[in-house]
């Protein structure tokens, strides 16, 4: 029981932690990016290029979090290493 | 699936998440195993693609292209003026955009089967291997190849490879050499062995991170498409449980628009990277 309730609390934070710091990133860059288009627009297509570039790395880290976390949230892995613990 | 009973949500993604091998991997790093199911996805889409661009290229005219021509070539024109900015030697260039523009495309149709409804492709092979006579409950599938780490990594690897290849061929085997021990810090011989610990960590840290991140997102994507198809499936199972079946459109379809964007932009990136990365092998230190 003790172990589902810290896989639960684990993903929980994993998901949660990595949100917070790709949601900023994204919002840093995506208010530089409208910046410098506002201030130069004949630059937009090249900086736009190179922001979903960005998007993607920023994005990256995240993702793998949330895959991680949602594959211990639905088929635990842990439980099987319990289960095969000498008694 | 089972005759007798229907699986648990977590028999079903373990039942998903489970590949077609030749053999049950004994560890962690088994390199006797073969995911059947990505190698067979994989050289078909492989083989899809290049057809389609061959298509493309043997009706190809100087003339009023038509919508398809005008598609493939908006494609390689962007795959060149990309590689252009990033690789500055035109004879490496040669091989360099061809290859990008196969990453590009390869992966992309790697990654596209991940819009395939996630029981589509299972059960029908699940039938047919029930049809050949044996047990259904072991007819694993997993049609998204990208979403295996063997694929991705060895895709990184690949592009590692080509990546040691033009550091030769640019700097010479004594000019790399020379490069790996002098590079980052300095050329005093006290520092050759911690220039040459932080070019490895490079080396690896560029190619794990390149394999990693379009194996997670593939995974990740994937597992969510797993999770909306469980929500469909509870509502079968329920009486009363209509907001559930609402609940597994709307959550489908909007995963599916939003990863769209997602499948392009991890092809993107990882095209960029590769592009990145060779290009990095042809500047000197």
């Amino acid at each position: 029981m003790e172990v589902i309730s810290f896989v639960a609390l684990a993903a929980g934070l994993i998901i949660g932690l990595g949100a917070i710091g790709a949601c900023i990133g994204i919002g840093i860059m995506g208010s530089k990016y409208l910046e410098a288009a506002a201030r130069q627009p004949e630059l937009m297509n090249e900086l736009q290029t190179k922001m979903f570039l960005l998007a993607g790395l920023i994005d990256a880290a995240f993702i793998i979090g949330t895959g991680i976390a949602l594959w211990f949230a639905t088929a635990n892995p842990f439980l099987a290493q319990i289960a095969n613990l000498p008694k | 699936m089972a005759a007798e009973h229907g699986p648990t949500a977590g028999e079903y993604i373990v039942h998903h998440l489970t590949h077609l091998q030749n053999q049950k991997p004994k560890g962690v790093l088994d390199f006797s195993v073969f995911n059947l199911d990505s190698i067979f996805w994989s050289i078909t889409l492989g083989v899809l693609g290049c057809w389609l661009l061959w298509l493309a290229a043997r009706k190809v005219t100087s003339g009023v292209p038509g919508r398809f021509q005008a598609a493939v070539e908006v494609l390689v024109d962007m795959v060149d003026s990309q590689a252009k900015g990033i690789v500055h030697s035109a004879e490496s260039r040669k091989l360099v955009a061809p290859l990008a523009l196969t990453v590009f495309v390869w992966i992309f149709l790697l990654n596209a089967m991940d819009l395939l409804p996630v029981d589509l492709l299972p059960v029908i092979f699940e039938s047919l291997y029930a049809a050949a006579g044996h047990d259904p409950h072991h007819a694993y599938m997993r049609v998204v190849p990208t979403a295996d780490l063997s694929v991705t990594m060895g895709l990184s690897l690949s592009v590692l490879l080509v990546c040691l290849y033009y550091n030769v061929k640019i700097k010479g085997l004594g000019g790399w050499v020379h490069e790996l021990f002098t590079a980052p810090f300095g050329s005093h011989p006290v520092l050759w062995p911690f220039n040459f610990l932080m070019q490895i960590i490079e080396f690896v840290a560029k190619t794990v991170s390149h394999g990693m991140r379009l194996f997670g997102n593939m995974y990740a994507g994937e597992l969510i498409f797993m999770l909306i198809a469980l929500m469909g499936g509870a509502f079968s199972l329920s009486a009363t449980g209509i907001g559930l079946a609402i609940g597994h459109i709307i959550a489908g379809s909007a995963w599916a628009i939003f990863h769209i964007l997602i499948i392009t932009l991890q092809a993107f990136v990882f095209m960029m990277l590769t592009l990145v990365y060779v290009g990095q092998a042809h500047d000197a230190h």
